[in-house]
């Protein structure tokens, strides 16, 4: 499965000429650029681990990049790698997107787990596959 | 404007009936104080009837004033509590029609009350004989009334964050049909559309608790297929649940339910009424449930010009009230909604400051102080297709609801999902880009559509569909360039 996280998961991969652009479209907003990456992919899971601090003086998106090549050398196919924005902006301060750039080959997907209780209600639960193994040796 | 000529009178006291423009409700030296309501009134005075004593008649039955002179005002400050019509002018192009606007003091209204708001301002005085007819066109709430209030529970930013969407609009459905479906069937159309990549589906304004349908199985069969979606990509998803019920208990037992099960979000129609709406927004906040506000009902009043009350002040009430989404308009669908006055609702729900701007039909700067903003939702008689122009129009925080266009594409419920999903991606991809997609959409969206076959099946189907008519609800202002 897909996972669909992210402001363009439905596009086809993109390229770092791709990605490039979007680096180029937060920087002229003043935004400062940020890698993560997990190898726990659930929804909730809000705090990727940062590559680095969030790029606040980054003015050209080859910078990025080159910071992005790095962060793939060590986790390219075994996490899953997001570029994110963040504006401080009085009223926002918060992300103002977010991507995923490189995935596993695999990704195993969750599973549904339920708790029957209470007559027809159920607890649901969503399970990642892939952290039914230790952090570090998941994909 | 009285029928009866008032004899002639010695005092403001004296018993009998005199002209509302004498008895202190009109003053265009006033100056509205910093800490003053400010109020708008589009009236269409009775034939005989001069426009400043009705802007008074206005201003008196909206605060103090009764038809006749009363001594028990000289108990009270009563020049403090009368509200003042301070400005009247001709509506531009509109014979007959005047803009009155009025000045009410700050301690004429209960802290944190829509009621009491509503209950003064547009309470007796829309029946007014000698008014042919009456609109409350925009309001002013002063910032020290604003921060009386509590505002949206979640608000933009913070759905965003507990949701994990960020950069792009968020795509919803409501499903159809509105009333037939069992259960079973609705949590199907759920799932499929979630599943395909929608981010919310939605209950419609009527669908409560019916013979096809009660409540408790669609909040099962829903959740059943919230999570199914959810698990099955990785995403947060959700569902509107309307808890629109008959009485507040009722209400509660709904909401208290939808949490039980796990549910983001819960729904209801803005005609349970503005006391319940801020009840249920207080529950809201104790709960961490976002509050989708369907503003059913209120084409009864917003729609024609010349009487009722303007869907922005409606809007600013919401806000205040405390509601995290609100239905307000799409531009390019089949509902009612000019461009400038769509702009000038959203606006409304999105800014922290609005400035004074005619053109969109905002009256009056309004500052939120910093209050929470709500998300608009657009939905109605939209498609993948319109994409760029909804984007054009809507800009990046509000939902796009495209119930016909998920549900009815050609391929299937989860095939219409993903054209909308894929069209929006590559809409605001090149928007980032620096492209000029509202010229280049359709372009845009055709090469999305090599990639997605979908989408090209959507953009096929409802390549012709456009819903262009007149507006009956347009601003009277038209910008006009100013020679420096």
């Amino acid at each position: 499965m897909r996972i669909t996280q992210g402001t363009f998961s439905f596009l086809p991969d993109l390229t770092d000429e791709q990605i490039g652009t979007q680096i180029a479209y937060a920087q002229k907003n003043g935004w400062a650029v940020n890698i993560e990456y997990t190898d726990d992919p659930h929804p909730r899971n809000t705090y990727w681990e940062l590559w680095g601090q969030p790029m606040f003086d980054f003015k050209d998106p080859a910078a990025v990049l080159y910071e992005l090549a790095e962060c793939r050398k060590v986790f390219k196919g075994r996490a899953y790698i997001r570029i994110s924005a963040f504006d401080n902006t009085w009223g926002w301060e918060s992300v103002r997107y977010s991507f995923i750039v490189d995935r596993p080959e695999e990704e195993p997907g969750f599973a549904l787990e339920r708790l029957e209780v209470d007559g027809r209600s159920q607890r649901y639960s969503t399970r990642a596959y892939s952290t039914d193994k230790p952090a570090g040796s998941r994909y | 404007m009285n029928v009866v000529t008032p004899p002639a009178k010695k005092g403001r006291y004296d018993a009998g009936v005199m002209k509302y423009k004498e008895m202190g409700y009109f003053d265009l030296d006033y100056v509205p104080k910093p800490t003053d309501i400010l109020a708008v009134f589009r009236i269409t005075p009775q034939d005989g009837v001069e426009a400043d004593e009705a802007a008074a008649a206005v201003a008196g039955e909206s605060s103090t004033a009764t038809w006749t002179v009363v001594w028990t005002d000289r108990l009270t400050a009563s020049e403090h509590y009368r509200a003042k019509a301070y400005r009247v002018d001709p509506v531009p192009g509109a014979p007959g029609q005047w803009f009155a606007y009025i000045a009410y003091d700050l301690e004429l209204f209960e802290p944190n009350s829509i009621v009491n708001l509503s209950a003064s301002i547009i309470g007796n005085v829309f029946g007014f004989k000698p008014l042919k007819a009456l609109r409350l066109e925009d309001m002013h709430l002063p910032i020290a009334y604003v921060k009386t209030y509590f505002g949206p529970p979640t608000g933009i930013v913070v759905e965003r964050e507990r949701l994990d969407k960020y950069g792009r609009p968020l795509l919803g459905a409501t499903v159809k049909p509105k009333l037939g479906l069992s259960g079973r069937n609705y949590g199907r159309v759920v799932y499929e559309a979630l599943k395909g990549g929608l981010d919310f589906t939605k209950d419609d304004e009527n669908i409560n608790s019916q013979n096809f349908m009660h409540w408790r199985d669609r909040f099962l069969y829903c959740m059943e297929a919230v999570n199914r979606a959810q698990a099955s990509t990785g995403e947060i998803k959700g569902t509107y649940l309307n808890i629109s019920a008959g009485d507040m208990e009722e209400i509660y037992e709904r909401a208290e339910f939808a949490k039980q099960l796990g549910s983001t979000i819960v729904m209801i129609d803005l005609v349970i009424g503005y006391s319940a709406i801020q009840s249920i927004s207080k529950w809201c906040r104790r709960n961490d449930m976002i509050l989708h506000l369907h503003r059913a009902g209120h084409s009864t009043y917003t729609r024609q010009k010349t009487h009722g009350v303007s869907f922005r002040v409606i809007a600013k009430w919401m806000r205040l009230a405390g509601v995290d989404h609100i239905h307000a308009g799409t531009v390019v669908g089949k509902l009612e909604g000019d461009p400038a006055s769509t702009h000038g609702y959203y606006d409304i729900c999105r800014e922290q400051y609005n400035p004074q701007n005619l053109g969109n039909g905002l009256f009056f700067d309004q500052d939120w102080g910093g209050m929470r903003k709500l998300m608009p939702v657009a939905s109605g008689g939209i498609h993948a297709g319109q994409m760029h122009l909804l984007l054009h129009h809507l800009g990046e925080d509000c939902v796009m609801q495209f119930g016909g266009g998920t549900i009815g594409h050609p391929h299937g419920i989860a095939a219409g999902a993903t054209a909308n999903r894929v069209a929006l991606e590559a809409m605001i991809f090149a928007r980032n880009e620096g492209r000029d997609y509202l010229n280049e959409g359709p372009d845009i969206l055709a090469k999305a559509a090599k990639s997605c076959r979908p989408l090209a099946q959507a953009l096929d189907t409802w390549k012709d569909v456009t819903f262009d008519y007149a507006s009956t609800d347009t601003p009277d202002f038209v910008p006009t360039v100013t020679a420096v």
